[in-house]
């Protein structure tokens, strides 16, 4: 080690308790290790390690040519692929002035809100399970296996389907696509009750997540917490709203903001944020217009010399990809603002003086996915 | 359009010793490295339009120097601004915290120290963050590994 790593390591008082969450605790779904010091039964303080899953993809970006890149990005936060793959494909299309047909608007959407439904499925299984109630893990698992069905039949694959390139998708969306997602809709409006009765609405799930881990709005922006963990505090931070991408400027949808900033009101914004998901599949995926499924793009992408951004709101928050080129076929350097990153180091403040069982509780609602933080 | 010239006046005014542009997509501010801590102050503290979202931080290696680029927003206005600034000491580059400014910039700092080698004065707790503490700074162009890094034919 060298002398300035010495210099910096954490000086613990003598009788710290120090206990490992982590890397393989299942409250953490996936390799994020948590050092949570105790004073009896109440956290003290907590560091978060990170990088055992860090794969370099900005490095890999270096080497890669812009339609290779869209490819590694799906591996970040692999519930948002799309809009991972999206946010790539935004930011070359717009250094280029493409335009992209109307229909690959329409249908990049569909896909869009898609994710976002699937992910928050996924968040509400997991969540519910790591507060003792497996049931609510069979109910999101068998709405959201309807979402990866129709992922598979347009794509082939159910999570990293890497379906966008510059210019427009890989290729055209299977023909029963828009049927399958009218027919999820239809069924998961009825489904969204049965969610209402078993988790939003029971005295347990209140007991164990309203007033814990309670966020301020200043907290949200000095941390840069987005996403539905940041709405939850009141900070109104949607990418759709406020830089729309996209379609998202011509549709109707309501961005959802609460103020009280607990476990439970983070909770509350993604149900409500599912529904509105709904609420633009709608207006959306009835009326996707015929045309081409991509513009016409050279063999090989070369982006003009400059740096470009682009932001996009994942299921989790704000994604950013900041790209500089130098005019030659593989950027000069890729960086990707990702929103787990920012969402991570919060929870030290979250859970501060909160019961260890509530620290399941508050990182559960955070809604983290830690290939995102490593990349 | 109107709303984009009142944003360069206004940070034209707030930051007379910066160079400030309007770039193709957000307005560029480019300050010397010694008024970074002055700048960064300025753009988070001042009652007009305060930055206080620290969307951001990064870093570019040119070989000859290393550029820090901040994104910022003002959350009320929802102006987004990118700040740069040169670091040309490529020997042992060091720059100003911020982390006591934006609080989230304590690891993104953290994660530019652990991939570019670059140190930040008066930062809390500056460790690396992904990798070991020998190995190398991987996103520095001249970084070279033949074991894990496997270079592609092009």
């Amino acid at each position: 080690m060298s002398e300035e790593a010495i210099k910096n390591l954490i000086i613990r008082e003598e009788d710290d308790y120090i206990v490992n969450m982590g890397p393989q605790h299942p409250s953490t779904h996936g390799v994020l290790r948590l050092e949570v010091c105790l004073n009896g039964e109440t956290v003290k303080y907590l560091v978060p390690h990170i990088g055992y899953i860090h794969r370099s993809i900005e490095k890999m970006c270096e080497r890669d040519t812009y339609k290779q890149i869209i490819h590694l990005t799906d591996r970040m936060d692999y519930l948002s692929a799309h809009m991972n793959n999206e946010a790539v494909c935004l930011a070359v299309e717009n250094a280029l002035e493409v335009e992209v047909p109307e229909r690959v608007k329409y249908i990049r959407v569909v896909l869009d809100e898609l994710s976002r439904i699937a992910s928050h499925h996924l968040w509400w299984s997991a969540f519910g399970m790591d507060l003792g109630a497996l049931t609510a893990f069979f109910y999101g698992m068998r709405d959201r296996e309807k979402i990866l069905a129709i992922f598979e039949e347009s794509f082939g694959s159910r999570l990293l389907h890497s379906f966008n390139t510059p210019g427009g998708l890989m290729h055209d969306v299977h023909p029963n696509f828009q049927k399958h997602t009218m027919e999820f809709v239809k069924y998961f409006r009825k489904k969204l009750p049965e969610y209402k009765q078993l988790l939003t609405d029971n005295v347990i799930f209140h007991n164990r997540t309203k007033g814990i881990g309670h966020m301020s709005r200043e907290t949200a922006i000095a941390f840069g917490v987005t996403g539905p963990s940041g709405r939850g505090s009141g900070f109104a931070c949607d990418v759709r709203k406020i830089a729309p991408y996209g379609l998202y400027k011509e549709l109707d949808f309501k961005e959802i903001v609460h103020e009280e900033g607990d476990a439970f009101t983070r909770y509350l914004v993604r149900m409500e944020e599912m529904e509105e998901s709904l609420n633009i599949l709608e207006q959306v995926a009835d009326n996707i217009p015929e045309g081409n499924f991509t513009a016409k793009m050279k063999p090989i992408v070369k982006l003009p010399e400059g740096e470009y951004y682009q932001r996009v709101e994942t299921a989790r928050g704000e994604l950013g990809v900041y790209i500089v080129s130098d005019g030659k076929k593989f950027p000069y350097r890729v960086k990707f603002r990702s929103p787990n990153f920012s969402n991570l180091f919060v929870l030290n403040r979250l859970s501060k003086g909160s019961l260890i069982a509530d620290l399941v509780a508050i990182s559960g609602s955070l809604d983290l996915v830690i290939p995102d933080i490593d990349r | 359009m109107e709303n984009k010239n009142n944003l360069l006046d206004f940070l034209k005014g707030l930051l007379p010793f910066a160079n400030v542009d309007q770039g193709k997509q957000f307005t560029e501010v480019n300050v010397p490295l010694k008024r970074w801590r002055e700048t960064a102050q300025l753009l988070r503290k001042n009652s007009a339009m305060p930055f206080d979202y620290l969307i951001s931080l990064t870093a570019v290696d040119y070989l000859d120097r290393f550029m820090v680029v901040y994104h910022l927003e003002s959350v009320d206005t929802h102006n987004l601004i990118v700040v740069k600034t040169d670091i040309e000491n490529r020997e042992s580059p060091e720059i100003e915290t911020v982390s006591d400014i934006w609080v989230t910039a304590e690891y993104h700092e953290r994660e530019v120290y652990d991939l570019f080698g670059i140190r930040f004065l008066n930062h809390p707790d500056l460790r690396r963050l992904f990798l070991e503490d020998d190995y190398g700074f991987p996103l520095r162009k001249d970084f070279k590994d033949d074991i894990n890094i496997i270079e592609l034919p092009n």
